[in-house]
């Protein structure tokens, strides 16, 4: 940065490539966590949906992390949970809320960034 | 109006409720909030709706040992505890003891996306641990509407909306939910058709550029409540609404009488001033005394050791303790030993509630037994005859419930009447004295009089009165044959008067003499006529001596030459004989 404008250039070039290739890369991470209540029929719903399209997408590079909150009901107020189910897509950023049983499949993909396989 | 109710209302089972600890609000809604039901507070932005939230939790936590959950859908834990620090209250500390949890829900819809049916489960779980982990008894949702602009599925919003302040019932706590006003509807997502147990609208209106908080109950099921609009205010101590339980003419009253601070204004009062608790209006023309009155009463009272309270909308304190020094009332020793207190304040810095709530503030707090709002004019010319009057009412009902003597100073602008609008006030006053400055002969003088007083026989003299350096003299006013006079007139027609007695006096002293010579002038005359007639009556006497001397020596000499006649004497002549020889014999 600090030298020439050529040296600029190359590092934008460089840069680009970068992204370029990162929108390529299939091996990015995704942590999930899904918030349920228990194991009503909804949140059943959900996580068998959210499992389906995770392995459909992300095979292999994913976790994904069931939390009840029954159980853990501080774990609701950390995350900011008032809806259920919800799934936070920790990782990759940014942060994203998913609310809902996951049946949307469309809308569930954008949520997560995964361009829909044609 | 619940007044006349409550006697009623006192056989019946009482709803159970929670009281807010807020100044004034218990007393509108008789006693709190419904106890384990949803309330929900109404109002615009800034109409103080989350500091009334707040201030029932931390009542709730520190005076009636209810600990409360403050959930916040717009501001953070910071933003409130910072908030309410400048009110004194120390939320990090009601924290720390458990008596309070707040937390923070989070909504917008730019990071949430719906994928499908979902509920709220997650927000009743997170309610749910925050009351259980201390033991909530109170929850505050504040301003649960924010989820409608985080959740687009608005149908299963409802009906979730609905099950929640189901089970907020069912878990038994005392909810405050706001909401903000709506157009078409009370709030802007029609909470009102989920929350119908107790409704409270806060209203912000500015008026005639002077901004005014109104309160008010819209509905409260299954308890009577005040149903009027309430002023409130907001001050560093947070909430007060003007208590009005005291609005009803039910005030017992004292006969006991305490002295006006003049001695001859006591003496036109049946000798024994003012009745304690009543409302004294001392109304008067601009320069005619209204405050020196006001001071001497006060200077009166701190005297007799009680409390008072002087209200100044038009000199500061310093200036007030100055002009009566120069009537020789001094109440520098008073202010010193905390007896009197003088509160002074522009009419215009607030409007008319706000006034009145600050008065009733400083009352409440200071619990004084006197006292003195001078001048009443000023609070009247920042309302409407309507509301002044309103608000007047409120203000003497409480004064009077209270025990506290008030005297009002109010300058009226005619010289010949009452306006029609200061009428309107002193239907109020129980004592209503009137000064006025008379102008004749090239000066004014300052007349007073008692134009009514309540439950007294009062004079109905006018009197005139003059301030003086030891304060106010009351003197007699001249009304004589020649009209009234006052002042110097007065001292001249007296003068007058006096001249015309001593010229009478003097008068009836010549005429005396007068008559004095005239007497001994007949007396002189009757001596001596007296005299003429006692020498006449002399001669007589002397006459009728010599007249019957003369007459013996006649019949002496008649004798003698009848015996030298040797005549027989007729028998009418012995008879004469023998009556005169008798006659000599006895002698």
């Amino acid at each position: 940065m600090a030298n020439g404008k050529n040296e600029n250039a190359e590092d934008r070039d460089s840069a680009t490539d970068a992204f370029e290739l990162a929108l390529e890369r299939t091996d990015a991470r995704y942590v999930l966590r899904l918030y349920v209540t228990g194991m009503t029929p909804r949140s059943q719903r959900a996580i068998e949906n959210i499992k389906e399209i995770s392995e459909e997408h992300l095979a292999g590079r994913y976790d994904l992390e069931v939390i009840d909150i029954y159980q853990q009901p501080e774990r609701a107020q950390e995350a900011q949970v008032v809806a259920t189910p919800t799934l936070i897509k920790q990782l990759p950023l940014p942060l994203q809320k998913l609310i809902g049983d996951m049946s949307d499949k469309d809308r569930v993909l954008i949520g997560l960034g995964i361009q829909k396989k044609e | 109006m619940y007044h006349t109710e409550q006697p009623r209302r006192s056989t019946h089972i009482e709803l159970p409720k929670s009281p807010t600890g807020i100044q004034g609000l218990d007393e509108v809604t008789l006693g709190g909030l419904p106890r384990g039901r949803p309330t929900l507070v109404v109002g615009r932005a800034g109409s103080g709706k989350t500091l009334l939230g707040m201030e029932f939790l931390v009542h709730g936590a520190l005076e009636f040992g209810e600990p409360g959950v403050f959930v916040s859908f717009e501001e953070t834990p910071e933003d409130l505890v910072q908030n309410v620090a400048s009110l004194g209250y120390d939320l990090n500390d009601l924290r720390e003891r458990n008596l309070l949890s707040i937390d923070h829900v989070e909504v917008s819809r730019s990071d949430v996306i719906e994928t499908g049916e979902f509920d709220l489960e997650a927000l009743f779980i997170r309610l749910g641990y925050a009351i259980d982990s201390i033991g909530a008894k109170r929850i505050v949702l504040d301003t649960i509407e924010s989820l409608f602009s985080g959740l687009m599925n608005t149908g299963i919003l409802r009906a979730e909306l609905r099950r929640l302040f189901f089970w907020l019932k069912d878990k038994g706590v005392t909810a405050v939910v706001t909401g903000e006003s709506g157009e078409a509807t009370m709030t802007r997502h029609g909470l009102e058709e989920y929350i119908s147990d107790c409704v409270i609208l806060l209203d912000h209106r500015v008026d005639d550029q002077v901004s005014t908080r109104r309160l008010r109950v819209v509905k409260y099921r299954g308890s009577v409540h005040g149903t009027n609009e309430y002023p409130f205010l907001i001050d560093e101590t947070g909430i007060s609404v003007l208590p009005i339980t005291s609005t009803g003419l039910t005030h017992t009253v004292t006969s006991e009488r305490i002295s006006s601070g003049v001695e001859r204004l006591d003496a036109m009062l049946e000798g024994e001033g003012f009745y304690r608790g009543s409302t004294i209006m001392v109304a008067g023309t601009p320069g005619t005394g209204k405050s020196s009155f006001g001071a001497s009463f006060v200077n009166a009272a701190c005297l007799r050791g009680e409390k008072c309270l002087y209200f100044s909308f038009e000199e500061s304190p310093d200036q007030i303790v100055r002009n009566m020094q120069s009537i020789g009332i001094d109440l520098v020793p008073h202010i010193e030993s905390g007896l009197l207190e003088i509160n002074s304040s522009r009419p215009t810095m607030y409007g008319l509630e706000m006034h009145l709530l600050m008065l009733l503030k400083q009352i409440q707090e200071k619990q004084p037994r006197v006292v003195v709002i001078d001048p009443l004019s000023d609070l009247i010319a920042i309302g409407t005859t309507k509301d002044v009057k309103v608000m007047l009412t409120r203000l003497i009902d409480y004064l009077k419930t209270s025990r506290i003597t008030t005297l009002f100073t109010h300058l009226i602008h005619t010289r010949e009447k009452m306006a029609p609008s200061d009428l309107a006030v002193s239907s109020l006053i129980d004592t209503l004295i009137q000064l006025q400055d008379i102008e004749s002969a090239g000066e004014r003088n300052r007349g007073l009089y008692v134009l009514k007083s309540r439950g007294m026989g009062h004079s109905n003299q006018i009197r005139e009165y003059r301030i003086t350096d030891d304060g106010i003299e009351l003197t007699d006013v001249y009304a004589g044959p020649a009209g009234m006079f006052m002042g110097t007139a007065r001292l001249v027609q007296e003068a007058r008067e006096r001249a015309e007695a001593e010229a009478r006096r003097e008068e009836i002293a010549s005429r005396q003499r007068e008559l004095e010579q005239e007497r001994s002038a007949v007396e002189a005359r009757i001596a001596a006529l007296q005299s003429v007639f006692a020498s006449q009556e002399e001669d007589v006497r002397r006459m009728i001596e010599a007249e019957s001397r003369q007459q013996k020596i006649i019949d002496a000499d008649t004798r003698a030459i009848g015996k030298l006649r040797k005549a027989d004497a007729s028998d009418d002549d012995k008879k004469v004989q023998a009556t005169i020889g008798e006659a000599e014999e006895e002698r």
